[in-house]
């Protein structure tokens, strides 16, 4: 044993020593952040699974439903004779009026941005029941830490490993062929990563709040299958608006994906909005600034027992 | 002043009272067992003093810090090592103890230092740099008190230390723990399952039982409380004059008699048995054979809890995370 480790005078006279620093609120907020990064990069396994779905929807989904084909693949109705460039005219402009841009694989190749982000997000919820479960949790619980910093760490790592699996999603859905709008900006990416980032930030501290007591990852992983395509589906991701019936309209109006995909699709496909591009920031800047605030807030009351 | 003083401390869930007004003071720089069943209160007392559970009534001073109103100057001064294995075993050791000291604010090259130097105290240096999913379940705790080492703590809070671990690895824990405390005069507050050890490595020991301090005092006052120490002696002669003789003797205890046989209890059996023998050959009665045993810590365990360490039930997630500790400690 020996060494210097607690060889200072008053140390052996049994007085109370204190480090004399003062902490700031956000010492550790980086280490714990980085913790469950490392734990992430280190099991590159893991990462290539989570991005499976979205790019089956994307190869799978997004090829078959080409809508553009019906208009190209030869309409020809009996009695009419209407020339081809009428109707891939008309089908262009159908498409376009419908959703906002003529080209559905883009269209959902945008959408597929916030579903991974979406997916990502919601798993920072786990990894707060497993910190209770194995009883990391309770050891971050007896030192010094904030609270806030221990949500902040998972609410942060989050989104970082979703914005990062967003970017993988993006280069392989211009792989697939993805058409960005002519004149595409470095603005317009950083608008994009903007909205996924603000996104992120809000569901990421959702699905914190609802594990903050739990210790069942049962439980959190049913939540988390009963929200995740519900949100998708009650959202703009695989088709617009427009063509919802009137009842959905208003669920759809209150999700925050429905924003975070207005905006990629206005800034990278040039595609008409649901809304202005700066109503939609709005409303993604008030979902992240609530419910971070909610999460840090609800952390103190309820993460000790 | 005491390193820990609890008053009144009272923890409620619903109607369930876990801690029932406990009182009791540590001094600094002692070994501090606290015994109990599961579900006794012990980990809730703990849990209290660390500042993980709010108390619903009373409070303690711990390191002088009043554990409600000063948490974070607790949270600053003590360490804590808990029954589970909370090191991340993706990362190394290292990286581990430095996730540690940034927890506690210490700034880069402090730590770095200081890992060193903890690393080379529990002699884990070589495995530094290793995934903590290689590690054995005795570096495993190892490395746990080492990160419970790591802010410098004038009190160290050790639960169930050496659970599922074998013999020779639990030696090599008690010896960390005793140096602690005879070299750096650290306070140590220590639950532990296996009764011999407290016995054995305790200055003070406090038994819990339904929420309760049962009994505190030393190992030995303990085992005293029984009535001492255990005489038996096999004799040839007059048995009833045998009794009355020892009866009639100062410090005798109860008594029981079966054929030749005297069982009794008495405060000092190395001191009574001697003059036990005098007094029966004075009186011409033979003494074929005697014994004097003590009285273990099982039975004093047994007698303030009605119940022996193997009868308990716990719920089952403390039994699997009681499960999941053997498991590592045994890997």
């Amino acid at each position: 044993m020996g060494g210097s480790f607690f060889n200072y005078e008053n140390h052996k006279k049994g007085e109370i020593i204190m480090e004399k620093q003062d902490l700031s609120p956000l010492h550790g907020l980086w280490a714990l952040t980085n913790r469950e990064l490392k734990k992430w990069y280190k099991a590159p396994f893991i990462l290539l699974l989570s991005l499976v779905q979205p790019v089956l929807w994307l190869g799978l989904f997004g090829k078959a439903m080409n809508i553009g084909n019906m208009f190209t693949s030869g309409l020809n109705i009996p009695g009419l004779n209407i020339p081809k460039q009428v109707i891939d005219q008309i089908g262009t402009e159908l498409i376009k009026n419908t959703f906002g841009t003529s080209d559905y694989f883009s269209f959902l190749a945008a959408g597929m941005l916030s579903f991974i982000v979406l997916f990502t997000s919601m798993n920072s919820g786990m990894m707060i029941v497993w910190d209770r479960r194995l009883g990391f949790l309770n050891k971050l619980l007896t030192t010094p830490v904030s609270r806030g910093s221990i949500i902040m760490g998972k609410v942060l790592s989050a989104v970082i490993r979703s914005l990062v699996q967003a970017t993988i999603v993006l280069v392989i859905a211009v792989l697939l062929g993805m058409q960005f709008k002519p004149g595409l900006s470095a603005l317009d990416i950083a608008g994009t990563y903007a909205a996924l980032f603000l996104m992120s930030l809000g569901l990421s501290s959702l699905f914190i709040m609802l594990a903050l007591r739990s210790t069942s990852w049962e439980s959190q992983m049913a939540i988390m299958n009963l929200l995740n395509l519900p949100l998708l589906f009650a959202s703009n991701s695989f088709y617009p608006v427009k063509l919802m019936p009137s009842w959905l309209k208003p669920i759809v109006e209150i999700n925050p994906i429905s924003y975070a995909n207005d905006i990629s699709r206005q800034l990278l496909l040039g595609a008409t909005g649901m809304t202005s591009i700066w109503f939609d920031f709005a409303f993604l800047i008030a979902f992240a600034a609530i419910f971070s605030a909610l999460g840090i807030v609800l952390s103190w009351r309820f993460l000790n027992s | 002043m005491s390193a820990i003083k609890a008053i009144n401390l009272t923890k409620r869930y619903g109607t369930l009272v876990a801690v029932d007004h406990i009182n009791f003071e540590v001094s600094i720089g002692e070994i501090f067992g606290l015994l109990g069943p599961n579900g006794a209160g012990k980990s809730t007392t703990i849990g209290m003093l660390t500042t993980l559970v709010k108390p619903t009534e009373g409070t303690a001073l711990v390191n002088g810090y009043d554990i409600v109103k000063q948490a974070s100057k607790v949270r600053q001064s003590i360490g804590v090592v808990l029954q589970e294995y909370t090191a991340d075993e993706d990362l190394t050791g290292w990286e581990n103890l430095m996730l540690a000291a940034s927890l506690y604010g210490i700034p880069k090259n402090v730590a770095k230092e200081r890992a060193k130097e903890l690393l080379d105290m529990v002699e884990l240096t070589s495995a530094a740099n290793k995934k903590v999913e290689n590690y054995s379940g005795g570096m495993r705790r190892r490395l746990e008190i080492a990160m419970g080492l790591i802010n410098r703590p004038r009190i160290l809070f050790l639960d169930e230390p050496t659970l599922g671990l074998d013999v020779q690895t639990r030696a090599a824990i008690w010896s960390y723990i005793t140096k602690l405390k005879t070299e750096y005069n650290m306070t140590i507050l220590v639950t532990t399952h296996y009764l011999e050890e407290a016995d054995a490595y305790c200055d003070r020991i406090a038994i819990i039982d339904r929420g309760k301090i049962a009994r505190i005092g030393t190992p030995k006052e303990l085992k005293e409380s029984l009535g001492g120490d255990i005489v038996t002696l096999q004799i040839v002669g007059d048995i009833d004059l045998a009794k009355e003789i020892i009866a009639s003797m100062d410090g005798a205890g109860e008594m029981r008699v079966a054929g030749d046989t005297i069982w009794m209890s008495v405060k000092d059996g190395g001191y009574m048995a001697p003059k036990i023998l005098e007094s029966l050959n004075k009186n011409g009665i033979k003494v074929l054979k005697i014994s004097i045993t003590q009285p273990t810590m099982d039975e004093v365990y047994m007698k303030y809890t009605g119940k022996s360490l193997r009868e308990e039930q716990s719920n089952w997630e403390e039994a699997f995370s009681t499960m999941r500790t053997i498991r590592k400690a045994r890997s």
